[in-house]
């Protein structure tokens, strides 16, 4: 129960973040744009593009789908390795 | 009829699904980063930040090798680890407070978890991979990346953990510190790195503390984040599997 509230309260943050006013005023760039890169430029340093550039058009968000997929079958396999499903005594394979 | 998908029967399938949904759907959109570009850093900067980083790696692949033969499951744990670490520092958090976006690196974790030798080791696999195909960081300035997540992120969560714990307070405080403390050293840790190339004729402290309170407003909130993610995840193993954590600690924290 604990856990159920503390990630919907997560999931109520993160939906509530693009909702709230100061989301619609913000432009949500990352802190690579509004730190990082902000603060190299002053220095006269510019990020150049990346030797392999997947960042065009929708070529980066198929890239990002593909590693998510692959991450998130490494994570889920290797997590079933460590905690497989407990079997019950109302389980029917276990008899 | 039941549902072979309730959490109450098949826990570890439910999690299983989890794992893979959320791969699939927790990189909402790939431009928000927050390592350094590549280019931003001088060559001479970026060969030194690979320098610094190169020996961490080898002490990490020595202690994998060492301790895989030592204890079975350290394999899989390296790799649920290595893939939560990766899809982690992918995840780009809209921060209300500041609105902007940026992510946890989960290093703090994987430091308790497997220690801090082998964190470098799966930070840097993950920075390399992001590097290379996802426009995120760069090949450049990889070295400096793995120094700021891996090396700093990991050393000082591991070691808030570690102190916390051998002055006998609760598993929790010291959990969510190693996690709070491992965003925030991350994060200064590429405020100096930017700050010793980019300074120039003008004051490194100057620069460095400039830096470093522009992270304040989105990473102030994503630390305490990352603090409670250490806590919940430290929890769950805590309660399905301890030994995981005294498998742990014989190579370091926990």
């Amino acid at each position: 129960m604990k856990g159920a509230l503390l990630i919907l309260t997560f999931a109520g943050l993160l939906l509530a973040g693009p909702a709230c006013p100061t989301g619609r005023a913000a432009s949500w760039s990352g802190v690579d744009e509004t730190v990082i890169e902000k603060f190299a430029e002053q220095a006269g340093r510019t990020a150049r593009e990346p030797f392999i550039n997947t960042d065009q058009g929708d070529l980066l968000l198929f890239v990002f789908l593909i590693a998510g997929i692959a991450g998130g079958f490494i994570a889920g396999y290797n997590f079933r390795v460590l905690f497989p499903p407990k079997r019950g005594v109302g389980d029917e394979k276990h008899v | 009829m039941d549902n072979i998908w309730t959490r109450k029967r098949y826990p570890g399938r439910f999690a299983s699904v989890a794992a893979v949904l959320a791969g699939v759907l927790a990189p909402p959109s790939p431009a928000f980063a927050m390592h350094i570009s590549e280019g931003i850093l001088p060559a001479s900067w970026a060969v030194l930040w690979y320098i610094v980083a190169i020996p961490f790696i080898a002490l990490g692949l020595r202690e994998l090798r060492r301790r895989n033969e030592a204890f079975p499951y350290f394999k899989p744990l390296v790799g649920l680890v290595g893939a939560a670490v990766f899809l982690i520092s992918c995840m780009p958090i809209p921060v209300p407070t500041a609105g902007t976006c940026s992510h946890p690196a989960g290093t703090g974790l994987a430091a308790i978890l497997i220690g801090p030798g082998l964190t470098v080791v799966v930070a840097s696999i993950a920075l390399t991979l992001q590097a290379l195909f996802l426009a995120h960081g760069g090949l450049t300035t990889l070295g400096a990346n793995i120094v700021s997540m891996g090396v700093a992120g990991a050393y000082v969560g591991y070691g808030a953990y570690w102190i916390i714990r051998r002055l006998g307070l609760p598993w929790v405080m010291a959990a969510f510190l190693a996690g709070l403390l491992s965003d925030w050293a991350t994060y200064a840790m590429t405020s100096f790195e930017l700050a010793a190339a980019l300074h120039g004729s003008g004051s490194f402290s100057a620069m460095f503390s400039l830096i470093l309170i522009a992270f304040v407003p989105t990473q102030l909130p994503l630390g305490i984040l990352e603090g409670i993610l250490c806590v919940g995840a430290l929890k769950f193993v805590r309660s399905r599997k301890p030994e995981l954590l005294r498998m742990a600690a014989a190579g370091g924290a926990a």
